[in-house]
């Protein structure tokens, strides 16, 4: 919550054990790492914005968990959550990203000619091609912790940095609070619209506070280039289009994002980032890159090969249904991604992308014949 | 244990003092350290309180209608003895736009003293939801003496049930909005150690949320007596709903005619039931089982939240005063559908809800009436209230069985100067 800390210097004056959640059914990455002893340590700290242990945790003690499905269970009210709160986070990034440990330096590699490739996939089996990530803006507080003051600022300097695009990214900004019946419409037929979070991993957190104040969508005419202003994190960039040109889609996604990075830099609220843990989102498994690039393609056959699960695995991607997170697949058709965020660079992870999804097609094309596949399973990436 | 908070209290009791006298920053500016104050002080300079005021346009609730901008730059900055603040009172009503036809409040209190630091909206929020109740001129009557109720035998064909319910506050403690854990599970240790006191017919027992086996919740489900993490926006958004299931239980008398929901909506829900239409007796169990939990937990050094402006002290300004809801479910056939009884309902000051309770609708023909008023009627008032009005609508039904006319009542004075 914005502006101090929230009973924090008055919760003090209790014992660490009334004061330490129960967590003995719990299962996410925070109560994993989390003990008696650790809270008691960290409990008297506050950013300098005032955001506290609790506040960071609130989210994976309301919300134990799911037996299969680990989530992270922490978010950053603000940069120097990370900072403050380093012995509680640095495990729990440990933990989620393989093992990276706090000397680890990330790459940030965000120069499109790099990826080799990329702008061959069958578009025959791949759908649609995206990249997405997040960025934060130096000097301002995270959305669990922002004030209505600081989210309108960051959204005042995001309309300015955005509608001064041109060329390929000139565009318009629809602010959910005022939208037309009409542009709402367009919005949820072009796929572009984002609702109030109703998951209360978010909302724990505090990030559906005065909803939808601040708030909105801005893309380019060409719907090809979508940035999601103060939902989970200050933006979510968006680069898209139909069919199998990853590369096309990357080159656009870099390109955009250098541009507004360098105007919000003039305005002293560059990105934030540091070598440690590149680019600093709300959520830790954000961290790094925070980038998810994917596809959508049919893989009927290959998806109900018993080695599916395996090949992801070794490719380092993830499958999940066409609807994002947490859904189904429909018709056979899965949203394919890299799994990874920090430790490797954007290039890279894209390159992943791009060069598993091609094995997968030969590899249908190949169940098609009726033709096997075994020689063809990669060693793990 | 118990001694820290008592030491807690005493200079709770200092901070309050402070507090209303309109010290509310002093009293917080105590507990800060320096360097948070300076970070504090940089930003209210940056973010002056008319770049942080909410858009309230679209909004129909209490809060919406009482807050101005000159109001919200005068809190903004204030703090309560506990560090709570304008914005997370109001951060409800801000999340919950609210509906055309159903005012809600739109705004909780943190703790005892937000009624005070915040009066400035608490006071014309308490005077739009309560009649015209003004807390700086009026004086709120208790009055828990059930043997002044007359006639609260109501006639079994029609009364299916009679139950009658309030709230209770700790003194001490914070609100359900605010509370830290240790809070949540003081207020639990604090009732549940005066309830184990509870003899004869309101000896029971504590189910806590956590805890219970399979069965036990069966049960409580079957009773109609088990509460479930709340899924309204408009407690989710006011922090209620943090750390569940910890430190929420249930308690309950043998015989199941008193039951007590601790740490859901307020630190106690007390809650007097029986199927039938005796409705003295039902209150007459709630008088006498407040009365010696009152009394168990002022052995231990603690009370009730309570001053004479206010009344009772709850979460939401909506249940302040005597936080009482008696009610009954009756049957009412004929006269539901004669076009004059919402008109009688409301002389009678009485409001009607389905028998799901707040929110539902009616099935069939069997109603949930109750009291209308909270604050600036005693409890035995607004119970005389009940007893005498659903007497009157249950004499209308047996006019309408027999074919006669009913006559609308003359409305009910609202409150004594």
């Amino acid at each position: 919550m914005p502006f101090g800390n929230t009973h924090n210097n008055f919760k003090l004056n209790y014992t660490v054990d009334d004061e330490f959640p129960d967590l003995s059914k719990h299962n996410n990455h925070m109560a994993k790492v989390l003990t008696k002893e650790l809270y008691g340590k960290m409990r008297d700290k506050q950013t300098p914005s005032g955001y506290t242990l609790d506040d960071v945790i609130q989210t994976g003690v309301d919300n134990p968990g799911h037996p299969f499905i680990m989530t992270v269970g922490c978010v950053a009210g603000d940069e120097e959550s990370y900072e403050v709160f380093k012995d509680l986070l640095d495990p729990v990034i440990s933990d989620r990203h393989g093992g990276y440990k706090p000397t680890d330096k990330h790459k940030t590699d965000l120069n499109f000619e790099n990826l080799k490739g990329g702008d061959d996939l069958d578009p025959n089996y791949v759908l649609s091609s995206r990249v997405r990530t997040g960025r934060s803006l130096k000097g301002y507080t995270l959305p669990p912790h922002n004030s209505r003051g600081e989210r309108r600022a960051i959204e005042k300097l995001s309309i300015e940095a955005l509608t001064s695009l041109d060329g390929e990214f000139k565009g318009k900004y629809y602010p959910l609070k005022s939208m037309t019946d009409a542009e709402q419409e367009q919005l949820i037929n072009d796929h572009f619209l984002f609702d109030k979070p109703v998951s209360p991993l978010l909302t724990c957190a505090g990030m559906a506070r005065d909803w939808p104040d601040g708030r909105g969508i801005w893309h380019n005419d060409n719907k090809t280039f979508l940035v999601w202003v103060n939902e989970e994190d200050h933006l979510r960039v968006i680069s898209m289009q139909k069919g199998g040109n990853m590369r096309e889609v990357f080159r656009r996604f870099c390109v955009g994002l250098q541009k507004i990075e360098e105007i919000f830099k003039k305005h002293n609220h560059g990105f934030m980032w540091n070598e440690h843990l590149g680019y600093i989102l709300t959520c830790p498994s954000n961290l790094g890159t925070g980038l998810r690039g994917g596809v959508h393609v049919k893989l009927p056959k290959l998806s109900t090969h018993p080695k599916f699960e395996e090949i992801l695995t070794r490719l380092r991607l993830q499958k999940r249904g066409t609807g994002g997170v947490d859904t189904a697949s429909v018709g056979g058709v899965f949203d394919i991604s890299n799994a990874d965020r920090l430790g490797s660079s954007e290039v890279e992870q894209v390159q992943l992308v791009v060069d598993g999804v091609k094995l997968m097609v030969e590899m249908e094309k190949k169940l098609e014949k009726g033709e096997a596949i075994d020689s063809m399973i990669p060693a793990q990436k | 244990m118990s001694s820290s908070f008592r030491r807690l209290a005493s200079s709770r009791n200092t901070a309050v003092l402070l507090a209303s006298l309109g010290a509310g920053t002093v009293a917080g500016g105590l507990l800060l350290n320096d360097s948070s104050t300076l970070a504090a002080e940089a930003r209210k300079k940056l973010y002056p309180p008319s770049s942080d005021f909410p858009d309230l346009r679209k909004h129909n609730n209490c809060m919406a209608s009482a807050l101005t901008p000159a109001v919200y730059a005068k809190l903004r900055d204030k703090l309560t003895p506990n560090n709570w603040t304008l914005d997370q009172c109001i951060q409800t009503g801000v999340d919950n736009p609210g509906h055309p036809f159903i005012k809600t409040v739109g705004c909780v209190a943190g703790d005892e003293e937000s009624y005070e630091v915040f009066a400035e909206l608490f006071d014309p929020i308490i005077k739009d939801r309560h009649n015209g109740y003004d807390p700086r001129t009026m004086t709120h009557p208790t009055d828990l003496d059930a043997s002044k109720i007359t006639n609260g035998m109501f006639d079994e064909k029609y009364v299916l049930s009679s139950r009658v319910r309030t709230g209770r506050s700790i003194r001490g403690l914070s609100l359900p909005p605010a509370c830290s854990r240790a809070e949540r599970r003081e207020v639990e240790r604090v009732a549940v150690t005066a309830l184990a006191g509870l003899k004869g017919d309101l000896a029971g027992r504590y189910y806590s949320l956590g805890d219970m086996t399979e069965k036990e919740q069966q049960q409580l489900i079957d009773d109609h007596f088990l509460f479930d993490k709340p899924v309204s926006p408009l407690l989710t958004c006011a922090f209620m709903a943090r750390d569940w299931p910890d430190a929420r239980g249930i308690w309950h008398n043998n015989e199941k005619t008193f039951l007590i929901w601790i740490n859901e909506e307020d630190h106690t829900r007390v809650i007097s039931m029986e199927k039938g239409g005796n409705m003295k007796r039902v209150f007459e169990r709630f008088c006498s089982g407040l009365k010696q939990v009152e009394h168990l937990i002022q052995e231990r050094g603690w009370e009730f939240m309570w001053n004479e402006r206010l009344g009772y002290i709850l979460t939401c300004p909506s249940n302040l005063g005597t936080g009482l809801r008696a009610g009954v479910h009756v049957r009412l056939p004929k006269l539901s559908k004669d076009p004059r009884f919402s008109k009688i309902l409301d002389n009678l000051r009485l409001q009607k809800r389905g028998t799901g309770g707040v929110d539902t609708a009616a099935t069939g023909d069997t109603f949930d009436i109750s009291n209308l008023d909270r604050l600036g009627k005693s409890e035995v008032e607004l119970v005389q209230l009940v007893v005498d009005g659903v007497n009157y609508l249950v004499e209308c039904e047996k006019k309408l069985e027999k074919g006669q006319d009913i006559k609308v009542p003359a409305p009910i004075v609202q409150f004594r100067k």
